[in-house]
């Protein structure tokens, strides 16, 4: 059963026919949920399945929308509105910041918003500046709210399951890259955690810690970081409220390096926080001084010819993990099997 | 045209005698209730910004004669006279602006945040447009339940011009939802006047058709005009007839946030206000009441003294409330599973 092999894709529809099976409150909206494309495949065939009762479209009225969703929450509902791309979540933003995220505190506890919200990072053949942006630090700076980036298919389909079933206003940011990724994904309706990192791979040289998509990238570089001697440690860190510090500390008291690792730009952002943490509770622990990785403070270009520039791959957090340990080699990056790099694998042919 | 042919109509109905006097109780209570914060405010222990309602008592107090207690409310910043109508508990919410833990948000919330779920008063917040959809959301999933429920969303003459409120339409609009839209034009956002931000020539009411509801407007100072006008609302978004906007030109007699007056500031004038004063809602309605022999003056002076007694009580019990303690500024971040407090 554990040995089933599922898409990341896959796993976030599997996650959502459980939900709506178990409990007639959940229902899900988007614009497009119920359309032909199903939102790159992720609700592709729930409204033949659940009905369109339950499975909706809706008015490209992405604030008003979610304050509608948040008025069924606060009813006993437990809407899962999805974002075909996080940009257009930036319009929802006063429902979430003022009034989700502090529908229960500043009411004294009376009520709860159950709202589950899935937005999806983009990138490559030519997203650009407003398809492909990455604002879960925006999400993660409110209290209130509970932001998670599954990166591993178990973890697409079990936490947002979690988020379904949490009385808190979850946000749920799922690249686009990882979704032609395969793991091994349980059958049923079992959750899995919305906080805690998870150690992928141990290592005493480097800590390499990573968000989402580059996570991924971090389990890539120790693989090359392998070859060359180099023992990497890799954690997945699965959520952003809270950054699990706890095992990001074990992690660097063992290696004594740390580099942290996200799909968004590092200034302000949630590398910033792990940088932060870890200064404060191991600062004794460090050998070198932390680096992250991530986007410069530029807008997404369009054009793959500067995009390749923009985004880190594998190989840079694998170099910069060979700085951090003294060495003067330099991986240098695998053959390319596409012309550009913006595409997440060869089979890919654009557009989104 | 179409507004008079409205009106017209809708003056053939009449409340009974004990709807009218209930109407000059409920729109007393709320003047005194709102007086008596004024007077106490400067003592400085209502630390929380308050938007007086004074010269707002016609609209809620009209809508609400036709609500159920089973009936939902939300309403905006200037909510202390929906929440009061509504039957929301008067003793809570003067905690609430004490800051006490007896509040009805346990101070948590404030004058802005105010809650009563017992009474079906779902909250208000202060971010103009940003209750309506919310309201909206609440009627929709009454409506696919099937629940007899009609939601009223209070919000002022500036929250028609966010986007929240014309997505909020949209969608009522769409799926017919039992929702009743109440726009208390007060002809001031802040201290903007309507004219610098709306078009000449088109009133608030009149966006309900762009949408698909149907737009009534009239008198807000003038409780019978109200009340004749909420009825058919009421009933028709009760009765599937879909949602409707009502606007309802009024004026607020305070500054726009705390207890005084702002002629000075030289936004309006005091001209303007003596207009709007000579038609108070409260005064002129008794006067009405009194020379139609509903109301005597010996009775309205009673309830002026029961009412009294009640505010005298609310504030005492608000003021000898204890604050919260300090392991409530973490509570409620986040909910604690399986619906614990």
């Amino acid at each position: 059963m554990s040995g089933r092999s599922l898409s990341y894709m896959e796993a976030v529809r599997e996650a959502q026919a459980e939900c709506l099976k178990a409990d007639e409150n959940v229902y899900l909206i988007g614009l497009g949920v119920p359309g032909p494309t199903g939102i790159f495949g992720t609700t592709k065939g729930l409204v033949e399945e659940f009905g369109a009762g339950r499975v909706l479209d809706m008015p490209a009225s992405e604030g008003g929308m979610t304050g509608v969703a948040l008025g069924t929450a606060i009813s006993g509902m437990r809407p899962i509105f999805v974002h075909m791309r996080v940009d257009f979540a930036v319009l929802s933003m006063e429902t979430l910041v003022n009034q989700a995220a502090k529908w229960h505190y500043m009411y004294g506890g009376r009520m709860r918003a159950p709202l589950t919200v899935r937005m999806i990072v983009g990138r490559g053949w030519g997203q650009g500046p407003q398809h492909s942006q990455s604002l879960q630090a925006w999400f993660a700076h409110v209290p209130g709210l509970k932001v998670v980036m599954p990166a591993a298919p178990r973890d697409a389909k079990g936490m947002l399951i979690a988020a379904v079933d949490d009385d808190a206003p979850v946000i749920v940011v799922e690249h686009r890259w990882l979704y032609n990724i395969r793991g091994a994904v349980p059958k049923g309706r079992g959750s899995e955690p919305l906080s805690g990192a998870r150690v992928m791979r141990t290592g005493r040289d480097v800590t390499l810690a990573g968000f989402s998509y580059m996570a991924l990238e971090s389990m890539r570089a120790a693989e090359m970081l392998e070859k060359v001697g180099i023992d990497a440690e890799v954690i997945d860190l699965r959520s952003l409220t809270p950054i699990d510090t706890d095992t990001i500390v074990a992690s660097v008291r063992k290696t004594g390096r740390l580099i942290t690792a996200d799909t968004a730009h590092t200034a302000f952002g949630a590398t910033a926080e792990v940088t932060s943490c870890v200064a404060e509770q191991a600062l004794d622990a460090l050998r070198k001084p932390p680096v992250r990785i991530g986007l410069p403070a530029i807008p997404t270009p369009t054009t793959p010819a500067l995009a390749d520039l923009y985004y880190p791959r594998a190989v840079d957090i694998a170099n910069a993990a060979l700085r951090l340990c003294d060495s003067d080699r330099e991986i240098a990056p695998p053959p390319k099997t596409t012309p550009w790099n913006d595409v997440p694998d060869p089979n890919f042919t654009g557009p989104y | 045209m179409l507004l008079q042919e409205r009106l017209s109509r809708a003056a053939g109905r009449l409340a009974e005698p004990q709807v009218c006097r209930e109407m000059l109780r409920q729109m007393l209570r709320i003047r005194m209730v709102e007086e008596e914060i004024v007077r106490r405010y400067p003592e400085q222990e209502m630390r929380c910004p308050i938007h007086i309602c004074i010269g707002h008592e016609a609209p809620p107090v009209g809508v609400s004669a036709h609500l159920r207690r089973e009936d939902k409310v939300f309403s905006a910043h200037r909510s202390h006279g929906h929440f009061l109508a509504k039957g929301g508990d008067l003793k809570a919410m003067v905690a609430e602006l004490y800051g006490r833990a007896t509040g009805c948000a346990l101070g948590k919330g404030g004058s802005q945040h105010l809650v009563d779920l017992d009474a079906g008063f779902m909250g208000s917040a202060p971010i103009l447009a940003s209750t309506i959809s919310v309201g909206v959301g609440v009627a929709w999933a009454a409506q696919r339940r099937g629940e007899d429920k009609v939601v009223a969303i209070y919000f002022g003459d500036g929250a028609s011009e966010e986007g929240a409120f014309h997505e909020a339409l949209n969608f009522a609009g769409v799926n017919r939802l039992p929702v009743v839209f109440v726009c208390e034009n007060n002809l001031y956002s802040v201290h903007t006047p309507l004219g610098v931000r709306q078009p000449k020539g088109r009133q608030i009411y009149q966006l309900g058709a762009a949408h698909g509801l149907t737009g009534l407007a009239c008198d807000g100072n003038d409780a019978d005009a109200v009340w004749r006008v909420a009825k058919n609302a009421v009933a028709s978004a009760r009765a599937g007839g879909g949602p409707v906007l009502l606007e309802f030109f009024t004026y607020r007699w305070k500054e726009h946030c705390g207890p005084d007056e702002d002629f000075g500031l030289g936004y309006r004038s005091r001209e303007e206000f003596d207009a709007w004063r000579a038609r108070c809602p409260v005064a002129n309605y008794a006067a009405r009441l009194e020379a139609d022999d509903v109301v005597t003056g010996a009775e309205f002076g009673a309830m002026r003294k029961e009412i009294g007694a009640e505010i005298d009580e609310a504030f005492a019990f608000a003021r000898s409330s204890p604050f919260p303690e300090p392991d409530e500024l973490a509570r409620f971040v986040y909910p604690m599973p399986g619906g614990a407090a």
